[in-house]
């Protein structure tokens, strides 16, 4: 097997597992039929806004939440931002904590909020890593002058 | 058989959410669609590029004197919400028959409702997919050649 094609079969192994453990759901398919000729860095793109966004959202979170007086439609108003834009890049755990995370914002829940900010912060670092790798290959296949696989 | 696209043939879409994510990606969707589009960040800014901001002289070319075909607007927004955007374009005699459509990650009944009372064209569930944007498109075309 030459170079590429053992790169392209890594790329699929690894985008099939983040589908398959939840990481991805199929909103992240959606930003790859959107990448092409005219704009061929359009996922890095958009994912790299995603982790800058994410976070700077995890740190307002964690001063909001270090506040004497908590003010948690400040907190809902950050994790409704952070649940938008995971689930817009298809971060499907990282979006499941955020709903979880926001019914304790209403109950005014602090032992609850706290622990969904540790959790979003692990599943973002999570789908951080495996996206950075993901998107490697993907770079790694380009350069090598093969075509990535698209997932289904 | 090639189709050219004249200045005039190309919808133009000014396209509203404060969520940068969202904003690229609604973005990248229109143009995909063969849209141009013109982002803004907030209601303000949405109704300052319409020329409808108070004490702006209304007219009907705005901003920056190009027409748009349709506004597609986040409902949850800090300030001016979609509906309040929707409002106020509704009541503008130069600007109440173009287009508008409310786009939302939450489905509530009475949001959707309220936003179609209103005049909105369509309310679109978050996040958007290529296929409802392709749709939205295609109605567009048909705007255009009434």
């Amino acid at each position: 097997m030459d170079a590429v094609s053992q790169l392209q079969r890594q790329f699929v192994e690894h985008a099939t597992s983040l589908y398959r453990e939840g990481y991805l759901d199929d909103q992240f398919t959606q930003l790859q039929k959107l990448q092409d000729e005219s704009n061929p860095d359009f996922v890095v793109e958009v994912v790299t806004l995603f982790f800058e966004d994410s976070e700077k959202l995890l740190n307002n979170l964690a001063t909001a939440l270090q506040q004497e007086s908590i003010d948690y439609k400040q907190v809902d108003a950050h994790v409704h931002q952070f649940k938008g834009s995971s689930s817009s890049i298809g971060a499907q755990r990282v979006k499941n904590v955020c709903v979880v995370f926001r019914n304790y914002c209403d109950e005014k829940n602090l032992d609850g909020c706290l622990v969904c900010l540790q959790q979003a912060k692990n599943e973002y670092l999570l789908v951080r890593n495996k996206l950075e790798a993901l998107l490697n290959l993907e770079q790694q296949i380009l350069q090598a002058g093969g075509s990535v696989p698209m997932i289904t | 058989m090639s189709i050219e696209y004249h200045e005039e043939d190309v919808p133009h879409v000014l396209a509203v959410d404060d969520n940068l994510i969202d904003r690229k990606l609604v973005e990248k969707l229109l143009k995909t669609s063969s849209c141009r589009v013109t982002t803004a960040e907030n209601g303000l800014r949405a109704l300052e590029y319409l020329g409808l901001k108070e004490n702006q002289q209304q007219n009907h070319f705005n901003g920056k004197g190009t027409k748009v075909n349709m506004i597609i607007t986040d409902y949850c927004m800090p300030g001016m919400t979609g509906y309040e955007l929707l409002q106020k374009i509704k009541e503008s005699s130069v600007l109440k028959d173009v287009p508008v459509v409310i786009m939302s990650s939450e489905n509530i009944p009475n949001r959707i409702n309220e936003c179609l009372e209103k005049g909105a064209e369509r309310f679109m569930l978050k996040p958007l997919k290529l296929s409802d944007v392709l749709k939205l498109r295609h109605q567009l075309i048909k705007c255009s050649t009434l």
